[in-house]
């Protein structure tokens, strides 16, 4: 589903923020990306999002190099995608169930099909009785929530998510890893960057951990901690 | 996708009532001023058409001139292929109908001779141009038994000149205050832009297309120029309407006849997609500059 083929990011005026990193996550895989901050797990997230290109090396998702794709090419590949945030970036001025239906707006979705499908995410995340709310009025967690109802609701096959409990207490993270395990378990291929070390002890995947761009063996773990 | 892109970008501007009333106003405003300069040269350039027309010298002969030359020089004229026709009144008849109009005939009997010469109005044709009027009137007055040849069309050409000037002037405000419109639109988006960059970084985030995220600006760009037009209709309309008890009282003055140029079906329709076309217009310079600066981070 992902291949990242020696690839090195690096921005103007500072080091590598990726150096000649190598690896593949097989469809329908739970994978948590760990790392201190600055390791490059966000550059790594952006990368597949294409917020970023690869200054050296290939980036493909589901097959396609997609460092090569062209700028009208970016937003079909972003609809692809499922992705949430750490703050979750949902859109103030909106309804709840406004919300969640952007994306399906945005792919062109008819008017008929969008209430059933928002309906059926947000029923996903627990939140269909505050569909007609706007985020603000919602919990923290429960925003979250929203914003992974969004990044859902158009059924990616890969789902990307950035410190997606950075901003919330443990029960609520366990919560949301959770629900991210149910999406794991319909199929969906799941990339998860967080540095809450103690959540991973309690749920199950593929753990790939990132140091100074580079990714780590357990010998390193072994170093680290 | 459209339709909910225009009612939506509707709603949005009726959102802040007073933010837009002021920038339509000024759009009707802007667009109102080229309209109604062009209706005011327009008929103008009517009224002018009007007395072009009226081009008809007179000849006023020596006083000491017999009555037969005068008959003479009106064969003359008849005979030419620009002279249209001639009216001879001689002397005695002026004498006599100035005696009936002017009530100076007491005055008039204590002179010794007719003080009135002998006259002959002369209309050429339509196709005369004002240099053969001129040659001819050049030629008339050195003759001996002719006083004076009045040609009076000049006044009408520096009108026409004058006009023709104004017109340019119109031309030129208006190419200038549709700038101004597309000014005024593009640096509203603009601002628009700015204060909705979160949510347009979420869009683009999410996968929308330039269209996608270009569209809503788009539309309120042209529903500024929409409404803007309807109020320079609005204005225009007014001022019309408060112009024209004075205008009919001018025309009355002048005897005239005159039927004056209103705002008709196509001036309205300019103006309307005047302002659309400038409205659009700013909406994409504004776009075009603004949104693909915005990119997620």
């Amino acid at each position: 589903m992902i291949r990242f083929d020696n690839v090195t990011k690096r921005y103007d005026g500072s080091g590598d923020a990726l150096s000649n990193l190598s690896f593949e996550i097989d469809r329908g895989e739970m994978v948590f990306l760990t790392g201190t901050s600055g390791a490059g797990k966000s550059t790594l997230l952006k990368l597949v999002a294409l917020i970023e290109r690869p200054t050296r090396g290939q980036v493909f998702v589901d097959g396609q190099n997609v460092g090569r794709l062209s700028k009208r090419g970016v937003p079909p590949h972003r609809r692809k995608l499922g992705i949430v945030f750490q703050d979750n970036k949902l859109l103030p001025d909106r309804s709840t169930f406004d919300n969640v239906a952007l994306p399906l707006i945005i792919a062109g979705v008819g008017d008929r099909e969008i209430p059933r499908r928002v309906r059926a995410a947000l029923d996903q995340v627990g939140l269909l009785k505050k569909e007609k709310q706007p985020p603000r009025t919602l919990s923290t967690g429960e925003q979250q929530r929203v914003g992974i109802a969004r990044a859902v609701v158009t059924r990616p096959r890969l789902l990307i998510a950035d410190e997606p409990t950075g901003n919330l207490d443990p029960w609520l993270s366990l919560e949301i890893m959770k629900l991210f395990g149910r999406f794991n378990e319909i199929g969906v291929t799941m990339l998860i960057a967080t540095h809450d070390l103690t959540l991973l002890d309690r749920v199950k995947g593929r753990r790939m951990q990132l140091g100074d761009g580079r990714l780590m063996t357990p010998e390193d773990d072994a170093l680290v901690f | 996708m459209h339709v909910r892109n225009c009612t939506s970008a509707l709603q949005e501007l009726g959102a802040q009532p007073v933010a837009t009333s002021l920038t339509v106003c000024v759009i009707g405003i802007a667009l109102a001023l080229p309209a109604s300069l062009n209706l005011l040269v327009q008929n103008g350039r009517n009224v002018a058409g009007g007395w072009e027309s009226v081009r008809d010298f007179s000849i006023y002969m020596a006083i000491d001139s017999k009555p037969e030359s005068a008959d003479t020089l009106a064969a003359e004229l008849r005979a030419m292929n620009i002279i249209d026709s001639v009216v001879v009144t001689l002397a005695e008849d002026a004498l006599v109908e100035f005696r009936e109009s002017s009530g100076l005939g007491e005055v008039l009997d204590t002179l010794e001779s007719n003080p009135l010469p002998h006259t002959l109005v002369v209309r050429p044709t339509d196709a005369t141009s004002a240099n053969e009027l001129a040659e001819l009137g050049a030629e008339l007055t050195d003759r001996a038994n002719i006083d004076i040849v009045k040609i009076d069309t000049q006044w009408v050409e520096r009108l026409n000149a004058i006009l023709d000037f104004m017109r340019r002037v119109v031309l030129i405000a208006s190419v200038l205050l549709i700038f101004a419109v597309i000014i005024i639109v593009g640096n509203t988006i603009r601002l628009d832009i700015q204060s909705r960059r979160d949510e347009i970084e979420v869009l683009k985030l999410l996968g929308a297309s330039d269209g996608f995220v270009r569209r809503p600006f788009l539309y309120v760009g042209l529903w500024y120029g929409v409404i803007g037009g309807v109020v320079a209709l609005f204005l225009m309309i007014t001022g019309g309407w408060l112009l024209a008890a004075p205008l009919e009282r001018l025309i009355g003055l002048y005897e005239s006849e005159l039927s004056l140029l209103g705002l008709d079906g196509s001036t309205a329709l300019m103006i309307i997609g005047g302002g659309v076309l400038s409205g659009w217009g700013g909406a994409w310079s504004a776009v075009s500059r603004h949104l693909a600066a915005i990119q997620p981070k």
